[in-house]
């Protein structure tokens, strides 16, 4: 059996630690036994005295202090309990961890890691469900990464510690109990899986030679669309091809506009409102880059705050059974 | 005291008060773009702790910077040509007047944003073991943002060794302070545990003597400390934003601290600082003005 998500993530930062005593943890309700609100830094305080700070509930500060030790040559990385936080630290990694190392011509790096759970379907209600990843695409000087279950997420977690600028790492609850997948096994058992980009995988999942819609999507939205994906195959027998990217920001298309050259049709999957999402900047540089006809569109959340009753909150966040849709829809079934 | 130190003092002094005075000038001509903050009248604040500092210690400054930059030993060449954006700048033209960086010098444009990264620096100092303290620079303004008091919270949790200085010149930018503080400033620093130092005065050597004691006790104790210094800054906030009441400049001016410091030293002597400092601000900016601009190739360097 592989392992889930929370394990990779847990044993990679012990990983990363034993390897490197620059790196420290900071965040809130970190230490042991409690470990984190999501328990990935779990036994990591007792293993690492000193090198795990629990903080007090300073969202901003934490950002603050950790990007000032990372200035100094120290690589911390950052947990802010729930993504729907990340509001707090906007500043601090706007105008100041994105800008320094460019702002100051090269003098200084600040390899700092903020980790961050995002995403719903937990009845936490408006304040504690929301996928806020779009904030931070787009911004000069920080990647943007989302690991998921095809990529080993505690490499991806371990890459992002050693890069030499700030990386927002954007989690999702439901994915820390899923397990990672194996090729040619389980769903994956017919798919074809190529993989570009060794640092910050982008993958291209493949369910025949001649697929009838691309489908872009990140990090436990890949949960959703490989299920919906599957369905279509075996309901109607459409044939799609998924790109998984494990780095949203900077943007890089090209395995993407490699798969819409078969296509020719793009859906985007992520979870957060649809206005002005990921999946829009991603449809408008499709369009302005590819010159045969395109068709597109975008599953995202409602544009709504995220609802606590079960009911409202699954008609507000995309399901499986619209991404099911939208592929019958664009492969004119 | 011995003299050269004394000549020194009013030596870096003299150089911010004319290095801001011909920036100001500069921009009156329209030969600057941008805008600027200058520090006149605040001169010996920056003079008097940078000397107290060890050489490797970390200085963090905010938008009023340049005299911090200054009397740290930043040069006034590297600086005209940043704020002229030239690619000779501290940092090729890319920061300007607010975001230099220097040795172990920083600047940033954002209040209170940089007191959080200034303690984080003296928690990675602190856990390196360098034996260096940190030191950062917040007005009075600044003590209205949040961020300021979460990081004051944990560098007193952690013992950290940071020394804030706060420069209270009784404006934010327009609004006088009594229209934008409640209770003392040494009140919001002790709360938390962090011993204050404080002084009313524009005297360089004041202001050393007591600079130089708290930075021993935040060495010695490894925790932090608040220098808070009333001051007075003489020039607008940056540029025409000034509706304070001539008559409160003027007299402010009667404490000039060339004026109290200079009187230490032989009018021979504030003669040849005089001379030496138009020589050093007129090579720094008319070298400067000759340098190129930065290529459009630069954008994508680092």
């Amino acid at each position: 059996m592989t392992k889930l998500v929370l394990e990779r993530l847990n044993e990679s930062l012990i990983h990363a630690m034993e390897m490197d005593e620059r790196i420290h943890l900071i965040g809130e309700d970190l230490l042991d036994p409690y470990g984190g609100a999501f328990k990935v830094t779990r036994g990591i305080s007792s293993r690492f005295p000193g090198r795990v700070l629990t903080t007090p509930i300073s969202e901003a500060a934490i950002t603050g202090v950790a990007t000032g030790m990372a200035l100094r040559g120290l690589r911390p990385v950052v947990e802010i309990m729930f993504g729907d936080f990340s509001t707090l630290i906007f500043d601090q990694i706007v105008n100041h961890a994105a800008k320094f190392s460019w702002v100051y011509d090269g003098h200084v790096s600040v390899p700092l890691v903020v980790r961050t759970p995002m995403g719903g379907r937990r009845g936490y209600g408006p304040t504690h469900s929301q996928s806020l990843e779009k904030f931070f695409l787009g911004i000069p000087g920080i990647k943007v990464l989302s690991p998921n279950t095809l990529g080993d997420p505690g490499t991806l977690l371990e890459n992002a510690i050693q890069d030499d600028g700030p990386v927002m790492f954007m989690e999702h609850k439901l994915l820390y109990p899923c397990r990672m997948l194996e090729e040619k096994f389980g769903d994956l058992a017919d798919a074809t899986v190529t993989k570009s980009r060794e640092i910050f995988p982008t993958f291209t999942i493949g369910f025949s030679s001649t697929p009838k819609v691309t489908l872009a999507t990140f990090g436990y939205n890949f949960e959703l669309t490989r299920q919906a994906v599957l369905e279509a195959l075996y309901e109607r027998e459409v044939f799609t091809e998924i790109i998984l990217f494990s780095q949203l920001s900077p943007f890089d298309l090209d395995p993407l506009f490699q798969s819409l050259s078969r296509t020719q049709r793009l859906i985007t999957v992520e979870e957060g409102t649809q206005n002005v999402g990921w999946g829009s900047e991603i449809c408008t540089r499709a369009l302005e880059q590819i010159e045969f006809p395109l068709k597109v569109k975008r599953i995202a959340s409602l544009n709504l705050p995220i609802a606590n009753a079960r009911s409202l909150e699954e008609a507000i966040l995309p399901s499986r059974q619209d991404i099911k849709q939208a592929i019958f829809e664009l492969a004119g079934e | 005291m011995p003299m050269n130190r004394n000549f020194d003092w009013y030596l870096q002094m003299l150089l911010i008060r004319r290095f801001e005075e011909r920036l100001l000038d500069e921009f009156s001509k329209g030969t600057l773009n941008g805008t600027t903050h200058a520090y006149i009248g605040q001169e010996a604040n920056a003079v008097g702790i940078m000397d107290a500092l060890n050489e490797q210690d970390v200085v963090f400054s905010n938008h009023r910077c340049h005299g911090h930059f200054l009397a740290y030993g930043g040069d006034p060449y590297l600086l005209a040509a940043e704020i002229m954006g030239k690619v000779t700048g501290v940092v090729g033209g890319r920061g300007g007047s607010q975001h230099i960086q220097w040795k172990n010098f920083y600047s940033n444009g954002i209040q209170g944003g940089i007191v959080p990264i200034a303690t984080g620096m003296g928690l990675a100092e602190k856990i390196k073991k360098s034996g260096q303290i940190v030191v950062t620079f917040l007005g009075d303004g600044t003590l209205g943002e949040g961020i300021v008091y979460e990081s004051l919270n944990m560098a007193s949790l952690w013992k950290i060794p940071i020394l804030y200085v706060l420069e209270n010149n009784y404006y934010a930018q327009t609004t006088p302070l009594h229209l934008a503080m409640a209770g003392q400033i040494w009140e919001r620093f002790n709360s938390f545990g962090i011993n204050t130092w404080e002084c009313d005065t524009t005297d360089v050597a004041e202001i050393n003597i007591l600079a130089g004691e708290a930075v021993k006790y935040v060495r010695k104790h490894n925790e932090p400390g608040c220098l808070i210094i009333h001051t007075y800054r003489y020039s607008a906030h940056s540029k025409g934003d000034d509706f304070r009441d001539t008559a409160e400049i003027e007299a402010h001016k009667k404490s000039d601290p060339l004026v109290v410091h200079g009187i230490r030293l032989s009018s021979a002597l504030r003669k040849k600082a005089e001379a030496q400092i138009r020589d050093l601000i007129e090579a720094s900016f008319s070298r400067a003005s000759l340098d190129p601009e930065p290529a459009i190739e630069e954008l994508i360097s680092t």
